[in-house]
């Protein structure tokens, strides 16, 4: 709400699982504070917790304990319905999977949003154009996701993310499934709205691909074990001259 | 949410398994179809009875000649002397139930006018038989008492033979020869159509009941005795009466069987409604049995594709569906498919209602209520069938559809 105080902001989070006799710590105690404008990229070894981290900042799932602040305002004291109408308005996910809908065209995939928001049907077709372009697919709007590779998947799949103009990109391991040109794309995509004002965190295992973020948290069992700015992010616009391409 | 938008992604889910879709409809299909034929037969088999009722007569009660049995054999109605005129007139002034009365004689004849003739049916009446079978003229009138007096020589003709013995030629003031009897035509009756024994009732030329007696039959007894009673709540207990008076003046012993029949049209009108509402009642059966079978069809289907879409609900619900919106979207996808095959269900029913009139020789009426019956039906069992699976679907956790493989 304020347009001052940290767009993300969680207190001593605790997430565990109870599975029966057993109970998993996926978080343990986890307090982050992430600045409008920000880029954080969040790395650490598989079942660290970044993945649950992740889903309690899209509103997806709850904390065990603890306090999440999304723009200021108390995440746990919503109903549903308000969860829904955040994660329409005010997040814009993006999954290692793509997750667009089959047979459904870049166009039609990036309206998604819209169908669940107060926006007339002339206006939300020029957003997902206006998404589509920004993302450099304008040539492909008409495409269905299997005519279309894994990277421009993953752009229409931005598209739909930022179609309804959130405050906040999550992205959990977007470039998992690209190959490394691809992925300095992908970064290239974020650097670019990152630049515009727009808020991003992702999660990624590659360390290459945490140095185009402007701060690194690193997870370790459930715990933040690092927590720092990047002296100088890479440009990703810069790494992709000098990346071999197959023309070379 | 954009409800039009989301109806329109349940249909190009519905387009993409066209096969499935149409092989899930085919119980809802039979199920409406059933339902529409229900409803026509209903209305048909009302209509007839109503017709055939007017038809009939004016409250008819309808005496014949001759006992139902005699040594266990039917005697048939001709050639029995058991009714009289005497009869006729006892009835009519002892039994109040009864307002009116005609005496019936009746047999075949050969009609001669110029070059044409025709055999046909004659009968002998009174006045009051025009009333009776609520039989108007159409042109000229009817014949009089004082015609019955003097045992005229004078007929009322049915269409069908005014137009075999005289096409399109006026018949009125024309002398015909009836069993070589002359005799005037002086009306002609409306069209009264096939009876329900199937007889052609216009093929009939009726002359007052003194004139056959003495000129064409030459006896003195009564083929039937055709009366009116007072309302049609009465009909059947003005029979009784009558039947006992016959008794009475018959002089039969209590062990004795009756020598006249109390006829009941209404009996074989009554058993063709049982016959109808029997049929009806299978279509019901029929009806329920395919809709029940047609909506767990389309549950199934709709179970399928919830879980074939998993992933796509993780998504709608990451970017902001609310349950409300994913359960409006499969309870869409349902009543559409139910819909689709609810409107199939009302063609084939009303080809299907067509053929049943045919079979039934009945006109079939196809009707605005059967229409919205079916459609109410259809989306009843749309909403019943696939709330479970919108449920299903909108109760998913998105965490664990989004990862769904
Ligand atoms: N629904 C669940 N039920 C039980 N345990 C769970 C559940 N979800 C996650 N966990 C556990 O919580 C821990 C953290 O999982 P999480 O998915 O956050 O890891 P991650 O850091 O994203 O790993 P990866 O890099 O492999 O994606 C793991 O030990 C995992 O097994
Ligand atoms: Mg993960």
């Amino acid at each position: 709400m304020t347009d001052s105080g940290p767009i993300v902001s969680v207190e001593e989070i605790h997430k565990y699982y109870d599975l029966g006799e057993t109970r998993v710590h996926a978080l343990r105690g986890v307090s982050l504070a992430v600045e409008r404008g920000g880029f954080v990229a969040i790395m650490g070894s598989s079942g660290s917790g970044k993945s649950t981290l992740m889903n309690i900042l899209g509103c997806l799932d709850k904390p065990t304990a603890g306090r999440y602040l999304l723009d200021g305002v108390d995440v746990a004291g919503l109903e549903k319905r308000q969860l829904a109408g955040i994660r329409n308005q005010k997040l814009g996910f993006v999954f290692q999977g793509f997750n667009l809908l089959p047979r459904t065209t870049a166009l039609e995939n990036t309206q998604l949003p819209t169908l669940y928001s107060r926006i007339d049907r002339h206006s939300r077709t020029q957003r997902a154009r206006d998404a589509l372009e920004l993302v450099g697919l304008g040539e492909r709007m008409d495409h269905f996701p299997s005519q279309l590779s894994g990277g421009q998947q993953q752009r229409v799949a931005i598209a739909r993310a930022l179609v309804n103009r959130p405050t906040l990109l999550l992205a959990d391991e977007p470039t998992g499934n690209l190959d490394s040109h691809t992925s300095v794309e992908i970064m290239d995509v974020f650097q670019g709205l990152n630049e515009r004002g727009l808020t991003i965190i992702l999660v990624t295992h590659e360390h290459d691909i945490a140095q185009f973020a402007k701060r690194v948290v690193v997870f370790r069992d459930g715990r933040i074990r690092k927590d720092e700015q990047v002296a100088n992010p890479l440009r990703a616009s810069e790494v992709l001259k000098t990346l071999p391409t197959l023309e070379d | 949410m954009d409800s039009l938008a989301l109806l329109g992604s349940s249909v190009w889910a519905l387009l993409r398994n066209k096969l499935r879709s149409v092989l899930t409809v085919l119980g809802i299909t039979i199920g409406i179809a059933a339902v529409i034929c229900v409803v026509a037969i209903g209305k048909a088999g009302q209509a007839r009875v109503e017709q055939q009722l007017n038809n009939l007569g004016d409250n008819f009660v309808w005496i014949e000649a001759g006992g139902r049995a005699v040594n266990g054999i039917r005697t048939g109605t001709h050639g029995t002397k058991s009714l009289t005129l005497a009869d006729a007139i006892a009835i009519r002034t002892q039994i109040p139930l009864i307002k009116s009365v005609s005496p019936n004689v009746d047999g075949s004849v050969q009609v001669i006018y110029g070059n044409q003739n025709w055999y046909t049916h004659y009968r002998g009446v009174s006045p009051e038989f025009f009333d009776i079978k609520s039989w108007p003229v159409d042109s000229g009138a009817i014949f009089t008492n004082d015609d019955v007096e003097s045992s005229a020589n004078v007929c009322v003709i049915g269409q069908t033979v005014r137009t075999q013995l005289f096409g399109v030629r006026d018949p009125i003031g024309k002398v015909i020869r009836a069993g070589g009897l002359p005799c005037k035509v002086i009306a002609t009756l409306e069209p009264k159509g096939i009876s329900m024994e199937g007889r052609d009732q216009d093929d009939t030329i009726l002359m007052p009941y003194t004139t056959v007696m003495k000129k064409i039959k030459g006896n003195n007894w009564l083929d039937d005795v055709l009366c009116s009673a007072v309302s049609q709540d009465v009909v059947k207990m003005a029979g009784q009466q009558a039947a006992a008076l016959l008794r009475d003046r018959h002089h039969l012993r209590p062990e004795e069987p009756d020598d006249f029949n109390i006829r009941n049209p209404e009996d074989v009108i009554e058993a063709q409604i049982a016959a109808s509402h029997t049929l009806a009642l299978l279509l019901i059966a029929i009806a329920s049995i395919s809709l029940v079978v047609g909506g767990i069809g389309i549950m199934n289907v709709m179970l399928v594709s919830v879980t074939e879409r998993t992933r796509e609900i993780g998504v709608r619900v990451a970017v902001g569906a609310t349950e409300e919106a994913i359960r409006f979207q499969f309870l869409g996808e349902s009543v559409m498919l139910s819909f689709v095959g609810g409107a199939a269900g009302v063609l084939v029913g009303f080809v299907g209602s067509f053929f049943i009139g045919r079979a039934l020789n009945w006109p079939m009426v196809m009707s605005f209520e059967a229409v919205v019956l079916a459609v109410f039906f259809s989306l009843a069992v749309g909403v019943f069938f696939g709330y479970y699976p919108a449920r299903k679907a909108s109760s998913l956790d998105p965490i664990e559809a989004l990862r769904y493989e």
